[in-house]
């Protein structure tokens, strides 16, 4: 059997991810997670914040809460259902953060926790930077 | 070279017959709660086996295991002429950290999830050449270690392709010299099969391949064939690797049906424990023969076994190059 063929056999022996299933825990989680946010946000403005306040004590809040799931070891368990549903919201880039973070604790704080710590996120980080100088050089030549 | 030894390209026989002294086997609770659970004598129910980090649990694993191992055999560390022992961590600092306090000569050896295989052959080898008296062979991995350095931090919330396998937390350790009851008559050494798989996640489909050849290597060097063994065990194909491989051999004319099964299926419940396409780690075949398929064999439920562990010899260095993943497979012929 040739690569190219066995790669093709090989692919339609191994099982295809649940596309449905994961689709439907996402939209429900994900949603969830977002309803909470939405919550803490009607809650800090009933407490009369400002809106500002309001959205960065709501991304805050939702931080707080992502990581200290991923810490008490209930984060990862909810993901492995939910996929999607926990990796877009603001709570996947916490846990991706936390969890490196607690892994390389053991090579120490800074060669292990503090350069592991964006491991995962990194990428988010160097590409969400450049993106956004792409972004804003755009609206200086065109927009401004 | 003694020709009376060798036979065809890859396969040894060993006239001595060396055997297996006995066994010592450590395994994490996800392993206990499996369906070889009973079989498992020593069982860690704390997966740091109270140790500080992962990786010096997985050197705990192979301390014990080869402890219990000595034990077992009725041997102190100073009749044991060489340990060959290897696992899955970079530089193999699992098997030489354990066993660095025992005071042995120590032959550290990397084959992926094949290292139980590699070791046995290399064992009696060692035995039946006369260079050795007892040999100590021993293979482990540990689930959270191989998560760290292959895949994502424990507790980052990902989700698993269905064709993926879970690392066995789990060491084997098998005694090899003269006077036991279960024999190892032949070893064959596999070559390295690539068939072009890419994916990390599907190490069944880039090892079935090597496993046929090795498969295919043993029957033709020794003459043997299917009828010959009581059971055809492969490492940690899994759910995946096994299909593939059973139908590869069927189409290369040596069907095994029932008589063909895989550790990594043996090791889990796979829907019980969501552990999909089944287990994997050199952990899985090495506990998976120590603890199960050779007391079995001294029970004389089975008096031929050939036992094919699989590894991939992938890096996470070398799966982010976009490099397909080379495999190989070592088969050991053990009877009573």
């Amino acid at each position: 059997m040739q690569k190219t063929e066995y790669k093709q056999y090989a692919e339609k022996h191994t099982p295809d991810s649940p596309m449905g299933k994961n689709l439907t825990w996402a939209f429900l989680v994900g949603g969830a997670i977002c309803t909470v946010g939405q919550l803490l946000g009607d809650f800090f403005r009933s407490r009369g914040m400002e809106q500002d306040a309001v959205s960065a004590a709501v991304s805050i809040s939702l931080i707080f809460l992502s990581i200290l799931f991923t810490g008490l070891d209930l984060y990862d368990g909810l993901a492995k259902h939910a996929g999607a549903g926990t990796l877009v919201p603001i709570t996947g880039f916490a846990n991706a953060v936390a969890s490196p973070a607690m892994e390389f604790k053991t090579e120490g704080y800074i060669l292990g926790l503090g350069a592991k710590m964006f491991v995962v996120a990194g990428p988010v980080i160097t590409y969400g930077v450049v993106s956004s100088i792409l972004a804003g050089v755009i609206y200086y030549l065109f927009l401004m | 070279m003694n020709e009376t030894k060798r036979l065809g390209g890859q396969t040894v026989e060993f006239l001595s017959r060396p055997t297996i002294l006995g066994t010592g086997v450590v395994v994490g609770p996800k392993e206990a709660e499996g369906p070889l659970g009973p079989d498992f004598e020593c069982v860690e129910n704390d997966p740091m086996l109270g140790q500080e980090s992962w990786e010096k649990a997985e050197s705990m694993l192979f301390t014990k295991a080869v402890t219990e191992c000595l034990k077992k055999s009725a041997l102190s560390p100073s009749d044991v002429n060489f340990i060959v022992a290897g696992d899955l961590l970079n530089q193999c600092t699992a098997s030489s950290f354990g066993l660095r306090a025992l005071g042995v000569p120590y032959l550290g050896i990397y084959g992926a999830c094949s290292t139980m295989a590699e070791g046995l052959s290399i064992g009696a080898m060692l035995v039946d050449g006369g260079y050795a008296s007892r040999v100590i062979c021993a293979a482990g991995s540990h689930f959270c270690s191989a998560e760290k350095q292959y895949r994502f931090p424990l507790e980052y919330g990902g989700q698993r392709p269905p064709g993926a396998q879970w690392t066995v937390t789990g060491c084997g350790a098998a005694a090899v010299g003269q006077g036991g009851s279960v024999k190892i008559a032949y070893a064959t050494t596999g070559k390295i099969e690539d068939m072009g798989i890419k994916d990390a996640n599907n190490m069944g489909a880039a090892m079935a391949p090597a496993f046929v050849s090795t498969v295919k290597a043993h029957f033709e060097d020794t003459g043997r064939t299917p009828n010959d063994y009581d059971l055809i065990i492969s490492g940690d194909l899994g759910a995946v690797g096994r299909e593939i491989a059973a139908e590869l051999l069927d189409k290369e004319g040596y069907s095994f049906g029932e008589n063909y099964k895989d550790c990594g299926m043996m090791i889990f419940d796979s829907k019980k424990q969501d552990t999909h396409a089944g287990g994997s780690g050199c952990g899985c075949s090495a506990s998976v023969l120590c603890g199960h398929l050779l007391p079995q064999m001294e029970q004389k439920k089975i008096s031929r076994l050939l036992f094919v562990a699989t590894g991939a010899l992938l890096s996470p260095t070398t799966t982010l190059q976009g490099e397909s993943i080379p495999a190989i497979a070592h088969a050991v012929s053990l009877e009573i």
